[in-house]
């Protein structure tokens, strides 16, 4: 990135002049991410919706990346920031790992995404931010563990579960009920996507599983095999189990009360 | 004041040529060569640390001999101008060829001009295809010339006799376990044709296997992988087995 920085700085995402402008551009924005840890792994998903304004500018947009074999990104925001900075992400850590021929460690991941955060604060205070979540398997400690973002690029890690996003204040609610520290892979990939479910139920901006035309939430699960995304077979078969069930309940599994 | 002898270019190239050559001489050998699945690189080498073959890009590997510090420059070179390229426009933008022509251009560059030595290395980029007809090899020697090679090409210390060895026995369709059995052969041979053994420490051994299910096409092929298709050597019936098992032990899925 500092090669990048000297040789073609217009690369760069923090190099550009802001525009000015009065008022938010309307541009697309991601939306709700969640990821929770389980014994073994950690699991990062998305839904698939795309907003601008009022609108649905795409239904099955991608939000949920690898970073490298052992660590993936999950991005709020705007869209077309976000991804080139995933991009720039994803680049630096393959260009880190062939230049050194050594893997950055997982904390070290997590600082260098802080530090790109921060460098869109002039685009952030513009109303274009970027809040990703980052997670990852911890091969040094052999535990997967998840970093969430704010907008300047504080990083804080999250113990057990976390969401950003629009939709992230019910998926965080959700995930809490449903939370368990023992869950299984299977359990946990679930429970993620009953969150997302409840998401998309309390927020217009976040979309639910769409069975109709076969858009199911991107489910990825990294343990100390690397990072695997399920297939759309494995998720809308949770989806759909998930469906079924809210046709009954459309609340979902109910908590006990003590 | 002194007044300099005149030396010719002529002159002046050949003891260039000269001293570069002789510095590549002094280092063990490289073999790259294709086998059914993609490409292969055998390096005399008994570090751990300092790597003769590495990863370039997606389909693309490095092999160098000479000057570590030389060619180390070189690599760090390559990878940051095939990142820069593949960042810039897309990852399939990427080629040997390209990446070749910026290392004939350095190398040329150094080596015609007389405020620097020239670099004692030589190199080989390499790139992966879909089919075996699809593979580049490519041989960059100190004075930044390129040569185009097929199926296999050694460089380094014994160079010439390694290339006859190999391209007296070398055939299209090998396992993994039958080029690097011939390769080893090759590097075990001695100037003066005696024969050597070399064990799985002293070799440095990468694949760009087309078969991987990933992007990145590079592997090393390390420990006890190594050795068990070092051990297969003696039996040609099991090392076709043999090399088909790295493809799939490979589980690890990175997109």
């Amino acid at each position: 990135m500092d090669f990048l920085g000297a040789h073609q700085p217009e690369l760069l995402p923090g190099n550009r002049p802001l525009p000015a402008v009065q008022g938010a551009i309307e541009a697309p924005h991601g939306t709700t991410i969640v990821a929770a840890t389980f014994p073994g792994g950690v699991v990062l998903a998305g839904d698939r919706r795309a907003t601008m304004g009022n609108l649905i500018s795409q239904r099955d947009v991608e939000k949920v990346f690898p970073a490298d074999e052992y660590s993936a990104v999950g991005i709020a925001g705007t869209l077309g920031f976000a991804v080139e900075m995933v991009k720039l992400f994803q680049l630096e850590l393959e260009h880190f790992e062939k230049v050194e021929g050594t893997v950055l460690s997982l904390e070290g991941k997590a600082n260098r995404l802080s530090t790109m955060i921060r460098g869109n604060l002039g685009m952030a205070m513009q109303g274009l931010a970027v809040v990703p979540i980052f997670a990852g398997w911890d091969v040094d400690r052999e535990k997967g563990r998840i970093f969430s973002y704010d907008v300047t690029g504080g990083r804080s890690e999250e113990h057990g579960f976390a969401a950003t996003g629009s939709g992230s204040l019910f998926a965080r609610g959700a995930l809490k009920k449903l939370y368990r520290e023992d869950l299984t892979e299977s359990e946990t990939t679930t429970a993620v996507v009953q969150s997302l479910y409840d998401a998309a139920d309390e927020d217009s901006a976040t979309g639910g599983p769409d069975l109709g035309r076969r858009i199911y939430p991107i489910v990825t699960v990294i343990n100390e095999d690397g990072f695997k995304r399920l297939t759309e077979a494995e998720v809308s078969e949770i989806a759909r189990t998930i469906h079924e069930r809210r046709l009954e309940a459309p609340d979902g599994p109910r908590a006990p009360l003590l | 004041m002194t007044t300099p002898f005149y030396v010719s270019p002529q002159q002046a190239m050949a003891d260039r040529a000269e001293y570069a050559r002789k510095g590549i001489a002094r280092g063990r050998s490289v073999v790259v060569l294709q086998y059914a699945d993609g490409i292969l690189f055998v390096a005399e080498n008994p570090s751990r640390a300092l790597h003769k073959v590495s990863e370039i890009y997606d389909r693309i590997a490095f092999a160098a001999v000479g000057k570590y510090n030389e060619f180390e420059n070189l690599r760090i070179g390559g990878v940051r101008y095939a990142d820069l390229r593949g960042y810039t426009y897309d990852r399939d933008d990427v080629t040997a060829r390209g990446l070749a022509n910026v290392y004939a251009q350095t190398l040329g560059t150094i080596f015609s001009s007389a405020a620097e030595k020239p670099y004692e290395v030589e190199l080989i980029v390499a790139e992966v295809g879909d089919g075996p007809e699809d593979d580049q090899i490519y041989r960059l020697p100190h004075d930044g010339s390129i040569v185009d090679e097929h199926g296999s090409v050694a460089v380094g210390g014994n160079a010439d006799q390694i290339s006859s060895y190999l391209d007296q026995r070398h055939r299209e369709g090998l396992t993994l376990a039958e080029g690097l059995k011939l390769a080893v052969e090759s590097l075990a041979r001695d100037n003066n044709g005696g024969e050597r053994s070399l064990t799985a420490e002293q070799l440095e051994v990468a694949v760009l296997d087309r078969t991987r299910p990933q992007q990145r096409k590079f592997k090393r092929v390390l420990g006890s992988q190594l050795a068990r298709l070092l051990e297969s050597e003696g039996t040609p019936a099991d090392s076709a087995a043999e090399g088909e098992s790295p493809a799939e032990e490979s589980t690890d899925t990175e997109e």
